[in-house]
């Protein structure tokens, strides 16, 4: 157990919360092109912060000033980009061929509604009637290279070099949210949430970057330009807990919806700083906030960058659970959001130099 | 054309509902109220079908003859087989390309009101065959309502009809996109036939049918003419346009004008009078070659009674049975006008001139 838990009142989830994160979803961020989120952003904090700036790459980087005399540096990283295609050529007029960014499944694309660049112009990734393939053809799956972005006739202000994304409408489902995204607007939106909110003791570096999902690449510049005493990535993780075809128990599942937040002890690019991690899962139990531990898997965040920048930064990820990432719309819970703002806010009004003095 | 957005509205308005095969209900609502204020009489069948009777003038009783319009109101949809914890299974209701549905909203009819969903692909592991990155067959992709399974449980049963849920959308130059265009695309075209034929004189009675199941067992088409008797009968439906994925002979340009039927479905008669329509008038057309049978309501008109001249005139679209078709906003005007000159040249020779000439 902590030794200093404070009496908090921890931050609850509200409609406006909920509000910002339908329009960060529709906001279209493609890796390479943020500025649509960054926008958002800056509205929402560039007022209440003591410093906003853009860097070189574009991220954007916030800081909040401790108004304590002792009190730690800390980076709260979240990225802003997303997955999306660019088109790159006009075969015929209004229909461009194109490539995916950022990693997308073909079996994801094809009869998907589409927003084609800044004016989010309607368009269809049409697919192929079933009247006119063979049952053969159904088994295979249609390439990217076999698609095409249709936007039903020529349109001038639509050219190759836009982007793509889904057209899909963010909305409430039972206990949950669904939205285009959400990996990791889910980030974005919290990170506003923490500024806005922050604990007197910490110096907080927000920062909003780019590229992560092109190879975690607007990560490392920001860490290495301000040198934090520790960082926590929060992002969104694939939540892989949907039913074997036998009803028999999958174990094999990454996390799960519902369970909290998704502490990360090991990903395919960090192996976070267990004085952090046990920080978390001890204030977790302090306060009653429900917490997983991601399961050991490949993928990763921005703490694959930033925890090796400089003389090293300790770091650890910390995720919202969303299923079907990287495709039209994630699920995600609404008690995970909430549990994963109360135990960032948690940690953060309990944290102290002591925390790192430990050997790690 | 002052008509472009009314016509838009009552599409977006069509497309707005759903109307699975043997659900059709929402949708016949929806067009008795748009039909009923340009014709004398609507009637709905015993199977359905909504029937719209614009009466002909200047005949005696005994004389009126008739012209059936049939344009089918059904669409594909899935329908839910089992719960597994907080998911749902299903199978189709017409036919759907499997590859096609990840990714893709859908509205699940449940006793106590729609609820949303989204179909979804269960990840490797999780399937009794190993998938690899071939596409997932129907019977192991899921649907996802964000309840959690306790909830799932008491709202959604086997048994509930499951339609997209996307909005239709306005797209490029007159061009239209949405699920279920097939074939709301031709019930807007029939609106744009009865507006027209609000100040046409015809000596024919039109009967407009919204018919039912032609997505599975043309039931609708099937009994159409049994409650009609018509002496002429019109399948509208769409037809298959050139686009990415489709570039066969058999598809044909977006924007081209209707798609005048020929082959063994069609009266070779009634396949010149509406091409010779076409011409006078300058109304854009193709002709679909269809050597085996069409896939639409003309083939059961056709054999329906003792034998009735039937033709099939198609809007061209993409995409056909995904829930994002396309089609251009011009090819239903000009289906609609086309058929509103045809009415207007119908009169007491019409029969006689529809003759096989050996």
């Amino acid at each position: 157990m902590m030794k200093n838990d404070k009496q908090l009142s921890l931050p609850v989830l509200t409609q406006t919360d909920i509000d910002l994160l339908a329009e960060l979803s529709h906001a279209c961020s493609v890796s390479g092109d943020e500025r649509e989120v960054r926008k958002i952003v800056r509205r929402e904090i560039q007022p209440i912060a003591d410093s906003f700036e853009v860097d070189a790459l574009g991220n954007a980087i916030a800081v909040r000033k401790a108004k304590t005399a002792e009190f730690t540096r800390v980076l709260i990283s979240a990225h802003m980009d997303e997955i999306g295609f660019m088109l790159v050529n006009e075969e015929d007029p209004g229909i461009f061929r194109f490539k995916s960014v950022g990693g997308i499944d073909p079996r994801q694309m094809a009869g998907k509604a589409v927003w084609v660049g800044p004016d989010h112009v309607p368009g269809v990734i049409g697919a192929c009637p079933i009247h006119l393939t063979t049952p053969e053809d159904r088994k295979k799956t249609i390439k990217e290279s076999d698609l095409r972005i249709d936007i039903g006739a020529e349109n001038k202000a639509v050219k190759p070099g836009m982007f793509a994304y889904y057209a899909t409408k963010f909305s409430e489902m039972g206990s949950s949210v669904c939205g285009k995204a959400l990996d990791n607007r889910f980030g974005v939106c919290i990170l506003i949430r923490l500024f806005k909110e922050c604990p007197d003791n910490v110096e907080l570096i927000a920062a909003f970057t780019v590229q992560e999902e092109v190879g975690i690449r607007g990560a490392s510049v920001v860490a290495w330009d301000r040198k934090p005493d520790l960082a926590i990535v929060i992002d969104s993780t694939p939540a892989m807990d949907l039913p074997r075809w036998d009803g028999e128990e999958s174990f094999i599942y990454k996390s799960k919806l519902g369970e909290g937040p998704a502490i990360y002890t090991h990903d395919g690019r960090t192996l976070s700083d267990p004085r952090i991690i046990n920080y978390l899962i001890d204030t977790a139990e302090a306060y009653g906030i429900p917490f997983q531990r991601r399961q050991p898997m490949p993928g990763g965040t921005d703490a694959g960058a930033i925890h090796l920048t400089q003389e090293g930064i300790p770091t650890v990820s910390m995720s919202v659970p969303g299923r079907y990432a990287h495709s039209a719309a994630a699920i995600a819970r609404k008690s995970d959001w909430e549990a994963q703002i109360q135990l960032l806010y948690a940690a953060l009004a309990n944290l102290d130099k002591t925390l790192l003095a430990q050997p790690r | 054309m002052n008509d472009i957005p009314k016509i838009k509205e009552i599409l977006t308005d069509l497309c707005s509902l759903p109307g699975v095969s043997g659900h059709e209900t929402p949708v016949a609502e929806e067009i008795k109220t748009i039909w009923s204020k340009l014709c004398d009489e609507i009637s709905v069948s015993r199977l359905g079908n909504v029937y719209a009777l614009k009466k002909g003038i200047n005949a005696p009783e005994d004389a009126h003859r008739k012209v059936l319009f049939a344009t089918h109101m059904d669409a594909v949809g899935m329908i839910v087989t089992e719960l597994t914890g907080e998911f749902v299974r299903f199978e189709e209701i017409g036919g759907l390309d499997p590859r096609i549905l990840p990714g893709q909203f859908v509205t699940i009819h449940t006793k106590t009101g729609p609820v949303k969903g989204l179909i979804v692909m269960p990840t490797k592991s999780l399937t009794k065959e190993t998938y690899g990155s071939n596409p997932i067959p129907l019977k192991d992709l899921l649907i996802d309502t964000g309840y959690e399974a306790e909830d799932l449980q008491k709202i959604v049963r086997p048994g509930d009809v499951i339609s997209y849920a996307n909005d239709p959308v306005s797209m490029q130059d007159d061009t239209f996109s949405g699920h279920t265009l097939d074939n709301r695309a031709s019930v807007a075209a029939v609106a744009v036939c009865l507006q027209e034929l609000q100040t046409i004189q015809h000596k024919w009675d039109v009967i407009a049918a919204a018919t039912v199941l032609e997505e599975e067992s043309m039931a609708g088409g099937k009994t159409a003419p049994v409650d009609i008797r018509p002496d002429i009968a019109v399948a509208i439906d769409v037809t298959f346009a050139t686009g990415p994925g489709s570039k066969e002979w058999n598809t044909r340009p977006l924007g081209s004008g209707p798609a005048l039927g020929f082959g063994m479905n069609i009266h070779p008669k009634l396949y010149e009078l509406f091409k010779g329509i076409c011409e006078e008038l300058r109304i854009p057309y193709t002709t679909e070659f269809s050597p085996r049978m069409t896939g639409t309501d003309g083939r059961e008109l056709q054999v329906a009674l003792n034998g009735i001249p039937t033709i099939v005139i198609s809007i061209p679209l993409r995409y056909m049975h995904t829930a994002n078709e396309l089609i251009s906003m011009k090819d239903v005007r000009d289906v609609g006008h086309l058929l509103a000159e045809f009415v207007h040249r119908l009169d007491e020779n019409t029969m006689d001139s529809l003759v096989w000439e050996d």
